[in-house]
This record gives structure tokens, C-alpha cells and sequence, in this order.
């Protein structure tokens, strides 16, 4: 039971401490820093991916692009990338961090989003444009409500990369909840560590919760078919 | 009225799908495209509403080319049913009923009454309204998809197979409902169908297409049960033709005999070998035979002017006897075909 024991006090030690609270290092602050990182991030990627992936679908044209995204993803070390990003643009803003992290999450947008609408049934496609929707109309009325989950999908599987990397991210000298740990090993101070992995596995869950209240809400009951029927 | 003037469609690669097509589906009627697969009867059908182009001649609907229209306005002024209804899935029935009244910028309010109105016309529960398309048996799925075609009152309506994914007592009910509302509607109808005994029972004119789009034969279905144009359209009739076409003739001309009928607990003699026995509001009960009077055989039953002689001669196979019992819509007999009169009514029949 010691290393339960000595989780406890680390954490005792780390949520108890006055300093943690206020000031540069604080809770508050790298908590909001690790919302920047991640959601600048992540905001940018869907700014790109999703109506990327909705073009590429809807008219079947540069599905190659997707293709090579999808397989680049896999290939690229994160991490390599974000250190030739610092070496390359210094620390002095937040870029040589968010162009990986968007680099990074772009793809599972990208090629979910694809997927999605150009898996949607085709019937259900020529029925849209033989009442006498447009093109634009299918895609927007039919196509997208339909292929929700799966872009949200996406979305929400880069989230989780995003906020992982961040941690990561740390390591480079800037901001977000990484530092506690990173900071810790290097000083020894393990309290820092168990905390800072608290917090960041709290900030994942969290992030995980906000997409699923974010589908239920946004995905019709007609598709997620989650009704009884009455 | 739709006019197809020599219509043919090419692909790029070379193969003809439809070929020099010409014919006219006339205002409120139903016309019925039927062929084997790949005889182009959906691409005939789908180059109305220009889902497909023509790349040679015209199709014109009121004189007007549909080539001329842009496709879009053109198709929301026709209505359109596939085969598997092709509901929107995430809209609830009502809204996928009112579909293409949205689009027409209707007001929501009129859009939805005219959509509930709709939904009680093809027989729909309208407490169906706020369900979403995956809460409805497949049945239930292509009555909404009719309801959604009608919705803004086209005068044409195009129907690409939207029968042949249900089971066949769904299918039979959707036939006779289609019939049924068409008597109402009077709507401009181009069906297709695989299935020839679907098109014999809803068309007012069959064409009969074959491979490579060529039309056969064009011609109401009593005239292409008796005088199949060609060896292709014979052999699609199928074996039983001369059967099925009974169908189209009425019973009226039927002589019955009124003198075989008896009351329940009859216990006479007759010179007759079988005797009707009815019960006291005048329903057939059963054939009373004369060898074995004390057991009732099982009898057939006909409607008397109203169904067709197909009907009175399986009423007739129906039982040993060998007569069909004619009643009245009520079911009360009114007479009892014998195979004799039967036999003059086939004989007629087949002189035309």
C-alpha cells in the first residue's frame, strides 16, 4: 500500500500548495495554456480538414490528397516535428507548437469527414437530388446531417491526439499542463509529476465528455437511432 | 403528356441503353415500362426528370422539352419514387414528406398540413408524423416515399420499381392502394417494373422494352395478352397468358343458375348431383353431394359483374364440384356458375 500512500500526499502535496494556485506556473494558468495549444490547434485543423473532406466527397475529385494525408499521418513523428519547428522559428511565439499540432490532427478530420460522405447510401443520394435539391443542398441537407457522426468522429480522434501532444509539447520550453510533469522529472519533484498526469487525464476525459454531449445534441435521433420506438 | 421523340441514349463507351424510343404516356393514365434488366427501362424513365440526359432526340412534357428546363426546377415539378423509398433519414416522416414544399419555399405550416393530409390519403397512422424513416416497416417506408412524391401536387409522377423491395402481400396492398388513389388523382404515371404481372394489373398501357432498349411492343395489357407482337414479347408474357388474360374479362355476361340452391338442412332428393346449401341470410355454406349428403364439400366464391372470369374460374377449381358460387358484394349467392356456363364464357373469351 506505500505507493498508494505516496500517490495520495504527492497529490495532497501538489493540490495543497498555495503557490500552485496563483502566479505564472499556477494550475489556472497552465490549464488555460493547454486550452490555448489544443484548441487553436484543433479549431485550425477543422477549419481545413472539414471542408476538405466535405468537397473531396461530395464530388469525388483530389481523393488522392486524402489518401497521402491519411498515410503522412502515420509516417510523421510528432515529436521530431515539433523540435525542427522550435529549432526552426524559436519560442518567442506559440506557431512552432500549433503547426505540428494541426499538422498532426488534420488527417483523422480529414479523411473521416471523406469517408463519411461519400459512404452515404447512394439511393439515399439520387433520391435527394430527384426531388430537386442542388448540389450544394444535398450536400448541406442530406449528406452532412447524415455523415455526422462520422466527422465528429474525427474530430474527436484528433482532440484526443491534440491534447496528448500538447503534453508533449512542453518539453519544448513552452507553456500547458506537460510542464508539470517534464519540469518534475527533471527536478525530481514527484508530487509535480502525479499531479500534472492528473490533471491531464481529467483535461483528456473532459475534452472526451464535451464530443459526446456535442453529438447527441448535433446528430439526429433518425440517425443515431437511439430512440425506442414509441 | 409525355412525348419521347425518337429518344436514344448513348454511353461514352459505346453500348446503347435506350434506342430510338418513341411513345406517349398520356395524362392520367399509368403507363408501365416493363423488360428484363438491361432493357433500359429505368434510364427511359430517369431521362424524364433528367437524373439522365438523352444524347439523341427529345422528350417533351406538354409540348414543352425537358431539356430546356433547368434540372433542378424541372425535377421539383415532378414527383419521384425508388425502389428503396430513399427517406431522409435524420428528418422526421412529416418533414420528409414535405421535402419538396420546403423547396418551393413553401410557408412550414402549409408545408406540414398538406404533409399530415398526405400521410392519411396513403393510409398512413398520421400519429406516424413524428417518427424518423428507420421506425417504419419497409411497407410503411414506401407509402411515405409516395406521400413525399405527392407532396406538392405534381402533375407527373415517376415511379422507378418502388414495389419490388417489400414482400409480396405488402406489394399487392401498395398496388391496390396506387390504384385506388390513382382513381382519385388522375395523376400522369410512368411505372417501371420487372415483373409483368405487375404491369398487366397497374398499367393503362404497357411498353415492353427489350435488351438494348428497343420497344417491343406498346399496347394495353388485354391487347398484349392476346396479341403479343413478337416471339420476345411472348415468351416475357410467360406460359399462362391466355389465363391472365381472363383477368380483363367480366363476369356479368356470366349465365347463372339460381335452381341448385338450397336451404341449410335441406333433406330432399334432387336429380341434381351437387346442391348449394346455404345458411338463412342466403351464404354459401358448402357443396351437398349426393353420395355423401350428410358432409358439406368446400365451394369457391365469385362477386358477381365485379371480379373477373379468372376469379369465377378458380372459384370453380376450388371445388369438387367443379361450379363457382356467384355472390353478391355482400356474400350472399346469387346464382351458381356451372361448368357449362363457364364453358360458353372461356369459348367466348377466346374468340376475343
Amino acid at each position: 500500500m506505500t505507493w498508494l500512500s505516496s500517490f495520495v500526499s504527492w497529490l495532497g502535496e501538489f493540490f495543497g500548495s498555495g503557490e500552485n494556485w496563483s502566479g505564472p506556473g499556477s494550475i489556472p494558468v497552465r490549464l488555460l495554456e493547454h486550452l490555448e495549444f489544443s484548441g487553436l490547434a484543433l479549431l485550425l485543423a477543422v477549419l481545413i480538414a472539414v471542408p476538405l473532406g466535405l468537397a473531396i466527397g461530395h464530388t469525388g475529385r483530389g481523393e488522392l490528397l486524402v489518401v497521402v494525408s491519411a498515410n503522412l499521418a502515420r509516417a510523421l513523428p510528432t515529436l521530431g516535428l515539433l523540435v525542427m519547428f522550435v529549432l526552426l522559428l524559436g519560442t518567442a511565439s506559440i506557431w512552432p507548437v500549433i503547426i505540428p499540432l494541426v499538422l498532426l490532427s488534420v488527417p483523422p478530420i480529414l479523411v473521416n469527414t471523406f469517408e463519411g460522405i461519400k459512404g452515404v447510401d447512394p439511393e439515399l443520394r439520387d433520391a435527394a437530388y430527384g426531388m430537386g435539391l442542388r448540389g450544394p443542398q444535398v450536400l448541406g441537407r442530406v449528406l452532412v446531417p447524415v455523415a455526422l457522426p462520422l466527422i465528429l468522429l474525427g474530430c474527436r480522434l484528433s482532440a484526443i491526439q491534440v491534447v496528448a501532444t500538447t503534453t508533449v509539447a512542453a518539453y519544448t520550453g513552452l507553456g500547458g499542463l506537460g510542464r508539470y510533469v517534464i519540469d518534475g522529472f527533471a527536478t525530481k519533484d514527484y508530487a509535480s509529476v502525479v499531479g500534472g498526469s492528473v490533471l491531464i487525464v481529467l483535461f483528456a476525459l473532459v475534452v472526451q465528455v464535451l464530443f459526446a454531449l456535442a453529438q447527441r445534441v448535433t446528430v439526429s435521433p433518425g440517425v443515431s437511432q437511439r430512440l425506442k420506438v414509441r | 403528356m409525355i412525348t419521347f421523340e425518337s429518344v436514344t441514349k448513348r454511353y461514352p463507351d459505346g453500348t446503347v441503353a435506350v434506342d430510338r424510343l418513341t411513345l406517349e404516356a398520356p395524362t392520367g393514365r399509368i403507363t408501365v415500362f416493363v423488360g428484363p434488366s438491361g432493357c433500359g427501362k429505368t434510364t427511359s424513365l430517369r431521362m424524364i426528370n433528367r437524373m439522365i440526359d438523352a444524347t439523341e432526340g427529345r422528350i417533351l412534357l406538354d409540348g414543352v422539352p425537358v431539356q430546356g428546363i433547368d434540372p433542378p426546377t424541372l425535377r421539383r415539378g415532378i414527383g419521384y419514387v425508388i425502389q428503396q423509398a430513399g427517406l431522409f433519414p435524420h428528418r422526421k416522416i412529416v418533414d420528409n414528406i414535405a421535402t419538396v414544399p420546403y423547396l418551393l419555399g413553401w410557408d412550414r405550416k402549409k408545408a406540414r398540413a398538406t404533409a399530415m393530409e398526405l400521410l392519411e390519403r396513403v393510409g398512413l397512422d398520421p400519429a406516424l408524423a413524428g417518427r424518423y424513416p428507420f421506425q417504419l416497416s419497409g411497407g410503411q417506408q414506401q407509402r411515405v416515399g409516395v406521400a413525399r412524391a405527392l407532396a406538392a401536387d405534381p402533375p407527373v409522377l415517376l415511379m422507378d420499381e418502388p414495389f419490388s423491395a417489400v414482400d409480396p402481400i405488402v406489394r399487392t396492398n401498395l398496388q391496390d392502394e396506387l390504384l385506388r388513389l390513382q382513381s382519385e388523382l388522375n395523376k400522369t404515371i410512368v411505372f417501371v417494373t420487372h415483373d409483368i404481372d405487375e404491369a398487366i394489373k397497374l398499367g393503362d398501357q404497357v411498353a415492353v422494352l427489350q435488351v438494348g432498349g428497343r420497344l417491343a411492343q406498346l399496347a394495353d395489357p388485354k391487347t398484349l395478352l392476346s396479341e403479343p407482337a413478337d416471339d420476345f414479347v411472348r415468351e416475357f408474357l410467360g406460359q399462362d397468358r391466355g389465363i391472365r388474360r381472363l383477368r380483363f374479362i367480366s363476369t356479368a355476361g356470366l349465365r347463372l343458375r339460381t335452381d341448385l340452391t338450397v336451404a341449410e338442412g335441406f333433406d330432399g332428393s334432387s336429380p341434381e348431383r351437387w346442391l348449394l346449401v346455404v345458411d338463412g341470410d342466403g351464404r354459401p355454406l358448402g357443396w351437398r353431394s349426393s353420395d355423401r349428403p350428410e358432409e358439406l364439400e368446400p365451394f369457391g366464391t365469385f362477386v358477381h359483374g365485379t371480379d373477373s372470369m379468372r376469379a369465377a374460374l378458380d372459384a370453380a377449381l376450388l371445388s369438387p364440384s367443379g361450379c363457382a358460387v356467384a355472390v353478391d358484394e355482400r356474400g350472399r349467392a346469387v346464382g351458381v356458375a356451372t361448368r357449362q356456363a363457364l364453358d360458353e364464357a372461356l369459348a367466348e373469351a377466346a374468340d376475343g
